[in-house]
């Protein structure tokens, strides 16, 4: 027995099922199912640049007769979508497993979408697991049933399975030869002619699953006292089961399709229908439609965010336990950009310089919060550089402040690099930050085409970044040292300055926990210079305070010498300590 | 003193019988390393264990929970306000924020040392004033973690002091703990960590 988290579990049941390909792009929770996949025996595993990319490999390779897994964070399903809905059609050769690990409570995430709508309307079944040994399980089974009803499955997780660690009994990988690969127009070239058969065959192939599902053991029902009925899934059925442990339950394994005759046969076992379910409203739209009434328990369970076994007690009018009131005087700890990131002055620099500055996903993204405060929009992976461009053609022509996209160097490959190309095609203006940190920083320091490190560490090379800008005609391409506070604000300056241009900056420097190449110096000190103006506390960095009232003060454990905030200081008040570090 | 494995009564919203431990810290401060430890030393006594951690953006030095239940059935994998037996917390202003969690007659194991979250470091906020009085008024434990763990050998091992803290308030034999740090940390700081341990141990009286 292991203790296993939901993604080792996951990476597990597609290793024993004879998976031999992995792709994917990293995301919270979904990240870590790659990494331990990549380093199971006689697998190949890549990190793409995008989840669309990897989903299309994943066609191919499972058209060619492999087994694959493909593993995303929800809102990487937004990007694979396209080939999504078309792999119904085609179906599969080998079989194809999909994870879409969800983020409700969105612990680091920018939306709280529940990916079972996905499944309903690409019309791809969904395994739901609670537990990591229902993750093994239940990707095992998702594998074989992808090849049995010919059709990509996916698999939901939520963080609280991703990221939860529960005993798994493993076994042995099952030997799955390459499947023949015969040219099939009909199968997999989806124009019209082939593609309105094959949505007839989705039709038919997706009406065996509904059969199968009434009797998939992955569904279980457990009648106990017959006044309470509970329909739920995933992690949720675990509170139920804390929470209610006398109702009668239907826990679902797979949650599209939904084995209708199965519901309704618990519905007329029991007096009343509840539905749980975690920020959103699926599941109930589910039962819903099957004619069956669901009722509200005495409080409304909550819209958003994540359940915990309190909450359902609570909404079934029962109490909690007593405990003692939050504390009202504690300052919140928001995350924040790493002493020495080399990141910070880029941002202290833009909003100085008063931009508009769009912003794009990483951790790059903390540079909107106080005291930098320098970032006016995120939404999605590269929209800094396309929201840049929108904000360019409706204010051209006005009296405007100078308009910013900054974007990190794996989320540029992500789907930055299209939206840099539409701009340059159109014509646009306006200045793009590149900051390139030499990793995927915040989802645990992965490879990416920019650094040219592969997930099994196969060789590869660095793609030329400055070159690929260039050779979208792009003439202002400028490569500078983000420690530098001048370079970066001379820089910032020139390219706004020049309005009907467009410019991109490579800010290059490695990230502070890349131990191999980020170069650790001796730490800085405040001397009796300082006049506690706290214009170096405006860095915001976690080793050095100012209140404002006594002297700046630095934490020399803390401190890694990248010497930003000597940069600041107008008295000289703050130098670097002689002993090494 | 110490929440006994055998004799707790659950209150709602638990019914599956099982002890909750809720591990609060900052990003960066090593609550994984420690919540998984216990988890092990948990499996190898024959019990049932689920583990929860967040990742991503908060380890950039936000506010952090792990949570450990541990029993002969486990069902929920996360914490509820007044439902847990053990807190350790790593940081004096994460344990006053993790005081709701804490069950009535629940251990209360507190690094006694506290790190500035950026709105104070940058004067936009202060401290709670008297912390460590507050946390004692509570009925916690405040554990010397960084001195001890600097006399065992570095500073980097104030987890697992305070892992031995917690050891001395549940029923596990100190050598199923100290087998479980053997097998988990790197060959050369073995006998740092296990005497961080011992030294954490020391601080609490035996349940």
């Amino acid at each position: 027995m292991e203790l296993l988290s939901g993604n080792e579990a996951i990476a597990q049941g597609a290793w024993e099922a004879g998976a031999r390909i992995g792709v994917a792009y990293p995301g919270t929770p979904s990240t870590e199912t790659m990494e331990a996949f990549a380093q199971k025996d006689d697998v190949y595993a890549e990190w793409c640049p995008n989840e669309k990319v990897a989903v299309e490999v994943g066609v191919g390779a499972s058209a060619a007769g492999a087994r694959v897994l493909a593993t995303m964070k929800h809102v990487g399903v937004n990007v694979a979508a396209d080939p999504l809905f078309t792999a119904a059609y085609t179906g599969v050769n080998g079989g194809f497993v999909i994870l879409a690990a969800d983020d409700p409570g969105m612990h680091s995430s920018q939306n709280e979408q529940d990916s079972r709508f996905y499944a309903l309307a690409a019309r791809i079944p969904i395994f739901e697991p609670a537990d990591s040994a229902e993750a093994r399980t239940f990707t095992k089974m998702a594998f074989d049933a992808s090849e049995r009803f010919d059709l990509p499955f996916l698999i939901r997780s939520t963080v609280r399975i991703s990221h939860a660690k529960t005993p798994v009994e493993t076994g042995p990988r099952e030997q799955v030869a390459l499947k023949p690969y015969e040219k099939d127009p009909a199968k997999w070239v989806m124009m019209p002619a082939f593609a309105k058969p094959r949505r007839l065959s989705l039709d038919a192939r997706i009406a065996t699953v509904q059969e199968w599902v009434e009797s998939c053991p992955c569904n279980t029902e457990t009648i106990r006292d017959t006044s309470i009925g509970i329909i739920c899934a995933g992690a949720s059925s675990r509170y139920v089961a804390d929470a209610l442990p006398h109702a009668s339950v239907l826990k679902l394994g797979i949650t599209w399709p939904v084995p209708a005759n199965l519901i309704k046969s618990f519905a007329d076992k029991v007096e009343r229908v509840y539905v749980i379910d975690e920020a959103s409203e699926y599941l109930s739209m589910q039962v819903r439609a099957l004619g069956i009434p669901v009722s509200d328990p005495v409080h409304p369970l909550p819209k958003n965010g994540e359940l915990t076994p309190g909450t359902i007690v609570h909404a079934f009018g029962r109490q909690l336990p007593d405990h003692e009131q939050p504390q009202t005087d504690l300052p919140g700890r928001p995350p924040a950009l790493c002493a020495g990131c080399p990141h910070r002055l880029v941002f202290k620099e833009l909003a100085s310089a008063r931009c508009i500055i769009t912003g794009d996903i990483g951790c790059y993204t903390l540079g909107a919060l106080p005291p930098l405060s320098a970032m006016d929009t995120t939404v999605d992976m590269g929209a800094s550089i396309s929201m840049a461009h929108g904000f360019e053609i409706a204010l051209a022509g006005t009296e405007h402040r100078p308009v910013v996209g900054i974007i990190g160097d794996s989320t540029f490959g992500h789907s930055g690099l299209s939206s840099l190309l539409n701009t340059a095609y159109n014509k646009g203006a306006g200045t793009i930050c590149i900051l390139d940190n030499r990793t995927t920083a915040m989802t645990g320091h992965q490879g990416n085409p920019f650094n040219g490190i592969t997930l099994q560490h196969r060789p590869s090379r660095e793609m030329d970044l400055e070159g690929l800008v260039r050779a979208l005609g792009i003439e202002d391409v400028r490569t500078v040292d983000p420690n530098d506070r001048t370079a970066v604000r001379t820089a910032i300056a020139e390219t706004t300055g020049a309005e009907d241009e467009l410019s991109v900056i490579v800010f290059r420097s490695p990230c502070v926990l890349l131990r191999d190449s980020f170069k650790l110096h001796a730490p800085y000190t405040v001397t009796d210079a300082c006049v506690s103006c706290g214009a170096c506390a405006s860095l915001g960095c976690p080793a050095l305070s100012c209140d404002g009232t006594t002297s700046a003060v630095i934490d020399a454990e803390m401190c890694v010498g990248c010497g930003h905030c000597a940069q600041y200081c107008g008295f000289g008040a703050i130098q670097q300590r002689e002993e090494g570090k | 003193m110490a929440a006994s494995m055998n004799s707790t009564a659950q209150a709602v919203p638990y019914s599956d019988g099982a002890l909750t431990v809720l591990l609060a810290g900052v990003g960066g401060q090593g609550t994984i390393l420690a919540a998984d430890l216990l988890a092990r030393t948990a499996i190898a006594n024959g019990m049932q264990v689920k583990l929860s951690e967040i990742h991503g953006m908060a380890q950039r030095g936000g506010s952090v929970t792990t949570v450990v239940r541990l029993g002969k059935q486990v069902n929920s994998m996360v914490a509820d306000e007044g439902s847990a037996d053990y807190i350790l917390s790593f940081e004096t202003t994460e344990a006053l924020r993790a005081i709701p969690f804490l069950r009535k007659g629940g251990l209360l194991l507190v690094n006694d040392e506290s790190i500035k979250p950026l709105p104070v470091l940058t004067g936009k906020a202060s401290m709670p004033a008297n912390a460590q009085k507050r946390l004692l008024a509570y009925g916690a434990h405040l554990i010397p973690a960084s001195r001890l763990a600097r006399e065992a050998g570095t500073v980097k091992c104030a987890n697992v002091v305070l892992l031995g803290a917690l050891a001395a308030g549940m029923d596990f034999p100190a050598e199923s703990w100290e087998d479980q740090i053997r097998l988990k940390v790197p060959p050369k700081t073995i006998d740092i960590n296990i005497a961080a341990f011992r030294s954490g141990m020391a601080c609490i009286e035996p349940a």
